[in-house]
């Protein structure tokens, strides 16, 4: 590790161009991708939500369905953020080689990575807005303060796109990533309150939970769905603005010491 | 100083390897600059130290009279490169890849799709131009990065063994483009293991070898300079022998490589009369070239 690896990002709106690419890739493929990203969350909802949800009496104040709604709006864009974070940013490093071809314009690699964390975290904010759609359209949520669901999300994509990247800047190939998704993303789907309540779990458990960034993405969706301004907003919001930060710089070095091989 | 490529004393080392050893560098505008040498030379590193990709353990360098790598970003905006391994974004068809690589030069839509006819006229794809990069062969891919090393009008052209892996056609027509930028004006730098490649395009070449450039010349200079004028490669099941017995006889110099003796002369006459005697041994009469100047510099072992 060498000082300058440790340098506060440069930051410049040349990632631009880069994400500019980006979309211009996921345009082509733009139907698939829709699809996709409303097809798991839609399963989810409607196979546990109608499937477990008759055999539940109400959660939290209302019926399952919608509880389980403001977590799977979470955990959807959580897994959308991370995937594109992980393997497709991977493959444009590694396998396509689009970083090398780039660095060697007045693009630095801070744009990059930059480029990336905006990038996954637009898809994944598209990931958001369809299971958003999804929620209004079947009247999950009537209340007006839903509408703060859509800002979440991007900062829901922001915090896992970032977290994501430094397993990126780790990986010696695709198969690593498999540690992160059944280590990390995983138990964090189970623990953090987006199928059943944190409470119902011991209490060694709910302090764990207490620590996961995707806790705190879903303690502020629920409120929002009924309708009710989240408790403790500041310090969901402050927890997730840090871990996205924390992402981000850590990755940057990761990737600078990566790439200076 | 009116060199637009320039390296003093520069000095990259990973782990314990001293991968540039002390390289100075002084290239000016309208050059064709080669650099030679066998695998894990440097050269790679060197373009990517020239390029501020990577940063030196010491030494000074500048690019276009930036200095590197404080500077590169602005050193790169006249700087077109074309790598060892094609990058070509393969989601894309030949005019994007030109369309949304010369966005990362900050250039605007109208201003790129204004050149890219003239692009696409260069690198003859002009009837590719809606075509994906994976139906493409390896030569109009090559032509492709060239191209797209293009799209910001460069002053100067990096090409990291911009012929490897092409057949004699596709690497004759590249030749051909190459020549046309030198005539340009451009500065080009290049990186190559082919001999004959750095002895046509070349006006100045190096050889490295571990880091460090053992000499640097014009290719005809090199090979006046450090080799004999004639070669008569001697070859056949019992050149062994013949060479331990004859070879020091007729030639200033000779070395046996596999089943080749490769002798060295001023003049090959009195040793061709010789050879006639010999039914068993073939032989080939040739002037010497540049690939001789380099194994003689570098050896004629493996490096791997």
């Amino acid at each position: 590790m060498k000082p300058h690896f440790f340098a506060l990002p440069r930051l410049s709106l040349r990632f631009i161009p880069i994400w500019q690419r980006h979309f211009l890739v996921w345009k082509k493929l733009a139907i698939t991708s829709i699809l996709g990203h409303l097809a798991d969350p839609l399963i989810y909802m409607l196979g546990l939500g109608y499937g477990l949800g008759s055999l539940l009496p109400e959660m939290g104040g209302t019926s399952y369905l919608v509880f389980l709604a403001a977590g799977t709006l979470c955990y959807s864009t959580m897994n959308s953020a991370s995937f594109e974070a992980l393997y497709s940013c991977f493959a444009r490093m590694h396998e396509q080689r689009t970083w090398d071809a780039i660095l060697n314009t007045p693009v630095t690699l801070d744009d990059i990575v930059l480029s990336e964390v905006v990038w996954a975290t637009s898809k994944s904010f598209m990931s958001g807005l369809a299971v958003l759609a999804v929620i209004w359209l079947m009247g999950l949520s009537h209340s007006v303060l839903s509408l703060w669901l859509i800002p979440l999300s991007l900062l829901v994509g922001l915090c896992f796109a970032s977290l994501g990247l430094i397993m990126t800047a780790l990986a010696p190939g695709y198969s690593f990533f498999m540690y992160y998704f059944t280590l990390v993303i995983t138990p964090m789907m189970l623990l953090s309150g987006v199928f059943f309540p944190v409470t119902q779990m011991p209490a060694l458990l709910q302090t764990l939970s207490a620590v996961l960034p995707l806790s705190h993405a879903v303690d502020i969706a629920r409120p929002l769905m009924n309708g009710a301004i989240p408790p403790d907003l500041l310090l969901h919001i402050a927890v997730l603005l840090g871990y996205a930060l924390f992402g981000f710089y850590v990755s940057l070095v990761l990737f600078r010491r990566r790439l200076s091989q | 100083m009116n060199a637009v490529i320039y390296a003093q004393n520069l000095h990259k080392s990973y782990a314990d390897l001293k991968v540039v050893d002390g390289l100075n560098l002084a290239i000016k505008q309208g050059e064709c600059y080669g650099l030679l040498g066998p695998n894990g030379a440097g050269k790679t590193t060197t373009l990517r130290l020239l390029l501020g990709l990577i940063e030196p353990d010491s030494g000074v360098l500048e690019l276009r009279g930036h200095a590197v790598p404080q500077q590169a970003r602005a050193a790169r905006l006249r700087v077109g490169v074309v790598p060892q391994m094609d990058n070509l974004d393969p989601d894309f068809t030949v005019t994007e890849n030109l369309l949304v690589y010369g966005r990362y030069f900050g250039m605007k839509d109208d201003e790129i799709e204004a050149r890219i006819p003239m692009l696409l006229d260069f690198a003859n794809l002009t009837h590719k131009r809606d075509a994906k990069i994976p139906t493409l062969s390896g030569g109009m891919k090559r032509r492709l990065t060239l191209a797209r090393a293009l799209v910001n009008d460069p002053e100067i052209i990096f090409l990291d063994e911009p012929t490897t892996g092409l057949d004699p056609q596709a690497r004759h027509l590249i030749w051909q483009r190459l020549r046309e930028l030198t005539a340009q004006g451009k500065t080009l730098l290049l990186t190559t293991h082919f001999m004959d490649e750095a002895e046509r395009l070349c006006h100045r070449l190096a050889i490295l070898n571990q880091g460090r450039m053992i000499a640097e010349d014009t290719p005809q200079a090199l090979i006046a300079q450090h080799i004999e004028p004639q070669v008569v490669e001697v070859f056949g099941e019992q050149v062994t022998q013949w060479a331990q017995e004859h070879a020091a006889q007729f030639s200033r110099r000779f070395e046996v490589s596999g089943e080749t003796a490769f002798c060295y002369v001023d003049d090959a006459q009195p040793l061709l009369a010789h050879l006639h005697g010999h039914d068993a041994l073939r032989y080939l009469h040739r002037p010497a070239n540049l690939e001789d100047v380099f194994l003689k510099l570098t050896g004629r072992e493996m490096r791997e």
